[in-house]
């Protein structure tokens, strides 16, 4: 019930999205229609920090309690987490094309960006190679909770150093009120839709246990 | 209209993908549970024998 209503929050907002990112918002002056990537490409980014915050969270707790239940949203936090920043870098290369008249630039918060991108396939692949369901786990737990300490450091990277990328104006008032109705529609669709397809996936890792341990006791039954 | 294409290819890419990854992750636990079901009836029926 809980995810149905999810699900159909999301997929409202996310029609409203359509409409106030392609036809509502006034085109920017200086970069012109290309600037309408930023409604998603913020949200984008701010979903996969939350994503990657879920993953350490529930890696902290995994290994205190052990409890399969947090590994499940852990990993599945890590999973969406990794196809949000996936979109994110590539939709910031989109833009960057036409803004800055190339597809990439050895720049900190690219830089740091692709390198979050780079742990958190790397928590998969270490989770790929070692054997048993609770070795997994914990291998996992400690790869999501030293991968976190890359977040601050992209988030912090616009004031840090001097760099290419806009700085984030939403807090400064940089934003006129239907740009930034727009921005919250689109950070509210997408907060609903990463808690629905959280909720999916780490129920269905539940399910994959479930499955391989069914698959178990049959074997032992059968031998 | 100047760079349309950029916003329209970024508009699809993003649209596509995580509607493809929806429908993966739909389509991934439909399969399972049949499974588990089907298990479970075979378990079951073992323990009946």
């Amino acid at each position: 019930m809980k995810r149905k209503i999810l699900f159909a929050l999301s997929s409202v907002l996310i029609l409203l999205s359509f409409y106030m990112v392609l036809v509502f918002v006034p085109t920017e002056i200086d970069m012109g229609i290309v600037q309408r990537i930023f409604y998603y490409h913020v949200p984008l980014a701010w979903i996969a920090f939350l994503a990657f915050f879920v993953v350490f969270t529930g890696s902290i707790i995994y290994l205190a309690k052990r409890s399969t239940k947090w590994d499940n949203i852990a990993s599945a936090s890590a999973e969406i987490g990794l196809v949000f920043i996936s979109l994110m870098l590539i939709t910031g290369s989109i833009w960057a094309k036409p803004a800055w008249g190339v597809w990439w630039i050895w720049e900190p918060r690219l830089t740091t960006s692709l390198v979050l991108w780079f742990i958190y396939v790397a928590y998969f692949i270490v989770r790929g190679y070692v054997s048993g369901e609770e070795r997994k786990a914990r291998f996992g737990a400690v790869v999501g909770i030293i991968g976190f300490l890359n977040v601050p450091l992209v988030f912090l990277s616009v004031t840090l150093w001097r760099t290419q990328h806009p700085p984030l104006t939403i807090f400064s008032g940089g934003l006129e009120p239907p740009m930034l109705a727009t921005l919250l529609v689109c950070l509210v669709a997408f907060n609903f839709l990463y808690f629905y397809l959280l909720s999916e996936r780490s129920m269905m890792k539940n399910d994959e246990r479930m499955l391989s341990q069914i698959k178990e006791t049959m074997a032992r039954r059968n031998a | 209209m100047e760079n349309a294409g950029y916003l329209l290819a970024a508009f699809i890419l993003i649209w596509a993908a995580l509607l493809a990854y929806t429908f993966i992750i739909a389509r991934k636990q439909a399969k399972m549970r049949r499974d588990i079901e089907l298990l479970r009836e075979q378990l079951e029926e073992a323990s009946q024998k």
